[in-house]
């Protein structure tokens, strides 16, 4: 046994270190700070490298130059942040740039409260792109899962070349925790896969098994071209109608067609429950509560706890969604995830119970959105 | 060497523009310098000066407007042997500013380019940083409310140490690049030239009109002595590699049988200063140490050392789900700034609470059991109040017990600071 107790932020730069993460580049903000003052501790002694970015745009693009070299690399930021990352963002999806980005999301709209927790961003880290094509987004609900998350968020940017996003709320990043270290699920660690051939290597042609290109970094003996401009498997700008949706198609169907290869969820099933509460990131700690404190009074509910949020995991939502009649989506907002809730299971009653006033959801609270009806 | 020009998709430029001269000059140093294309990456930004990517058989990373020197830098921190070379216009060197000036306190081993045609040719002429104010552009009369930024100026005062202004059509180019390329740091070339897709149209500058403004201005031509020193990626591998390795934190050994069982909240409620994340921190090791789990979540204002400092603590024998406190066992209250925050917890607590507190605050009424503490009469200072407050509990067995705290304290301390903390617990241990 290794009990420590640490914040998930600390936990998510173990996590990368763990994951073979070389290069990271951060912007001082609350409540993410803490992840890069973490990695500065333990990567460059290592041999990793870590830079203070002049502004968020800056360490994003330091991340995206090292990433092409071949590193894997993190960067971390908040709410703020993270709409200054959203050019890059664009460029990381569409030029296949592996990145595991962290939003250790914070209250807004805007600069909003850098103290106070929320899930205010979770539409926004999936459709904060232009061109709108999909991102992968991971959410913890503690410190545990800071740590293999991020491993996994490494794996599938690795796996995919694409950003991936750890969505993470400042009542994880910023709260310590225990954690024993070697009762961690292991997760094997994934490389990039590198053309093994450089005589007519083409950047962006996908192998064909799995819809990604196969990667030369910069700095090879070959040279290799990276664009942020429309482009065919040769790295060219092309006006080409059929090369562009290939492109187009290929960088959609990369992940989604995938997605039930890493659709990460924890479910607490009761075989006779007619309400399933669906939740994520650190409401789920306070469903888990309410769930059990029901159950004692004798009401039982099922929980779903998503831990993949983008792409959608339609097919987990609609397995655990069958059996009830009653869905409850409990978010740290105004509701954004239950709009997808309500889209894939439209024959369910859907209530949504959120706010976003800094507070976390209470246990009670949930027990009384799972309760309402019957008690009216 | 041979040509690094790319055959298969060879240079277009409009009819005179200077960024063709520049193409050249570029592909003839590289020849001079033999350096293979696999030896370069070209870094490019949007605009004309963007197209310099593909007119190259090198590396080649082409991002978002004015954001070259972010990417660049990543990749000479990953690959030191590289030859980094950015491209920008006039248009990248005024959005991508701050990237400028950062690149420039750095020092990091890159060339930056300036194709500096004092407009954004490729949208239509609009004024760009170095537009001066007579000059007729697309951006109807607002040049001439601007003053025009002198790019080398700017690089000079924030460090650049290798910064020449030049025009695209000086005889000496070739050699002036080959020197910035060789020059071990930030290097930065402000070339100037003709746009005559959009800028030549409605003013008149000419390659001899070119030579006579730079004629008039100080030189720039290379290195600025007084900005002399380390490159910052050898600099970087100096100092990282004496650094000593960082060790995953060390376990918590599990030597006591818990005081309770099920789950149990304790917030300590006080003020900046009196160290109530570390009491906190304190609280849940003390728990490890007897097998619980524990969470410790915390607020405090922005400024760190003003204003109230709050803890909530759950210690629980089973695993902890929601953090947030709404049945505190145990409320220290050691500041009036803490309780005033948390004013509205108070009327909630039932006797089954009790709140320790020091004597002299104004506590909300509760129906919960107060014990005050005399924190003057045990000639304590503030900073110490909550450790103190810690060590009654534990004499209590409330919560925690004297084995347990005086592990958290030798698992959280060293040297000094330990034995000032067992000597307030010792102090404290039997007050209660």
């Amino acid at each position: 046994m290794h009990f420590v107790f640490m914040e998930g932020n600390e936990a998510i730069a173990w996590g990368a270190k763990a994951s073979g993460c070389r290069f990271f580049a951060g912007y001082p903000i609350t409540p993410a700070t803490t992840i890069y003052q973490t990695m500065i501790n333990i990567l460059p002694p290592d041999g990793g490298i870590v830079m203070q970015g002049e502004d968020e745009i800056a360490s994003i693009g330091l991340c995206m130059g090292a990433a092409m070299t071949g590193l894997k690399t993190m960067t971390a930021t908040s709410g703020p942040g993270i709409s200054l990352y959203s050019e890059q963002i664009s460029f990381a999806i569409g030029s296949e740039i592996p990145i595991v980005i962290i939003d250790v999301q914070r209250l807004g709209p805007s600069t909003g409260s850098a103290t106070r927790g929320a899930d205010g961003d979770i539409q926004f880290l999936r459709w904060g792109n232009s061109g709108g094509l999909p991102v992968v987004v991971l959410a913890p609900e503690d410190v545990r899962d800071c740590y293999t998350l991020t491993q996994k968020a490494f794996n599938l940017a690795e796996r995919f070349r694409c950003p991936v996003f750890v969505a993470s709320n400042k009542e994880i990043g910023m709260t310590r925790e225990n954690l024993d270290l070697d009762s961690l699920e292991p997760v094997e660690i994934l490389e990039r896969t590198i053309s093994n051939t450089r005589d007519g290597f083409l950047p962006f042609k996908a192998a064909s098994d799995s819809g990604v290109p196969d990667f030369l970094p910069i700095g090879d003996t070959f040279p290799v071209r990276q664009t942020s401009s429309t482009h065919g498997p040769d790295g060219y700008i092309t006006t080409d109608p059929v090369v562009i949706s290939q492109m187009q198609e290929r960088l959609r169907d990369k992940l989604e067609s995938t997605i039930d290869s890493y659709s990460y969820y924890d479910a607490v099933i009761e075989p006779d429950a007619d309400t399933l509460i669906i939740t994520y990131g650190v409401s789920a700690r306070a469903a888990r509560a309410s769930q059990r404190q029901l159950k004692q009074k004798g009401k039982n509910v099922s929980l779903l706890i998503l831990k993949t949020l983008w792409p959608i995991p339609d097919q987990i939502i609609r397995q655990f969604g069958k059996p009830v009649s009653r869905v409850v989506t409990v978010e740290m907002n105004l509701g954004q995830y239950v709009h997808e809730i309500r889209r894939i299971l439209p024959e369910k009653e859907v209530i949504f119970l959120g706010h976003m006033d800094g507070r976390m959801i209470s246990p009670q609270q949930i027990q009384e959105a799972v309760t309402h009806d019957q008690l009216d | 060497m041979t040509s690094l020009i790319n055959t298969s998709r060879p240079p277009v430029f409009c009819p005179g523009c200077s960024h063709e001269r520049i193409t050249l000059a570029l592909d003839k140093t590289f020849q001079n310098m033999n350096i293979a294309g696999h030896e370069i990456a070209l870094v490019s930004d949007i605009g004309c000066s963007g197209l310099f990517d593909t007119f190259f058989n090198t590396h080649a990373f082409h991002g978002l407007h004015g954001r070259a020197l972010t990417y660049a830098a990543g990749i000479k921190m990953s690959r030191p042997g590289l030859h980094v070379i950015v491209t920008m216009g006039d248009g990248g060197l005024g959005i991508g500013g701050a990237h400028l000036l950062s690149a420039c306190r750095r020092n990091l081993n890159m060339t930056l380019l300036i194709l500096n045609n004092f407009n954004f040719g490729m949208t239509g002429g609009q004024f760009s940083a170095t537009t001066p104010p007579e000059a007729s552009v697309g951006s109807g009369f607002l040049n001439q409310l601007e003053r025009p930024l002198d790019a080398c100026q700017v690089a000079s005062a924030a460090g650049a140490a290798f910064v020449a202004r030049a025009s695209s059509y000086q005889k000496d180019l070739v050699d002036l690049l080959e020197q910035a390329i060789r020059f071990d740091g930030f290097s930065i070339v402000d070339m100037w030239g003709v746009c005559p897709g959009r800028y030549t149209k409605k003013n008149k500058i000419t390659p001899a009109s070119i030579g006579e403004s730079l004629a008039g201005l100080s030189p720039m031509t290379g290195v600025v002595e007084a900005n002399i020193r380390p490159e910052y990626g050898t600099q970087y591998r100096e100092l990282s590699s004496a650094l000593k390795p960082a060790n995953t934190p060390k376990g918590v050994a599990v030597n006591f049988k818990p005081l309770f069982s099920n789950r149990r909240e304790v917030i300590l409620l006080g003020s900046a200063g009196q160290r109530i994340i570390t009491a906190g921190e304190i609280i849940c090791l003390a728990g490890m140490s007897a097998g619980l789990n524990a969470t410790q979540k915390n607020e405090y204002n922005i400024t760190v050392l003003r204003g109230p400092s709050i803890s909530d603590l759950v210690l629980s024998s089973d695993p902890i789900g929601y953090t947030g406190i709404e049945h505190p066992s145990v409320v220290v209250a050691i500041a009036q700034e803490g309780i005033d925050r948390r004013k509205g917890l108070f009327a909630k607590l039932g006797p089954e609470s009790m709140i320790l507190a020091v004597k002299g605050l104004v506590l909300p009424d509760s129906r919960a059991r107060v014990h005050e503490i005399d924190m003057k009469a045990l000639g304590l200072k503030s900073q110490d109040y909550a450790m103190a407050a810690v060590s009654i509990l534990a004499g209590m067995n409330l919560i925690l017990n004297a084995d347990m705290l005086k592990q958290a304290l030798e698992y959280r301390f060293r040297g000094s600071a330990l034995e000032a903390s067992l000597t307030v617990m010792n102090q404290c241990l039997t007050t209660s």
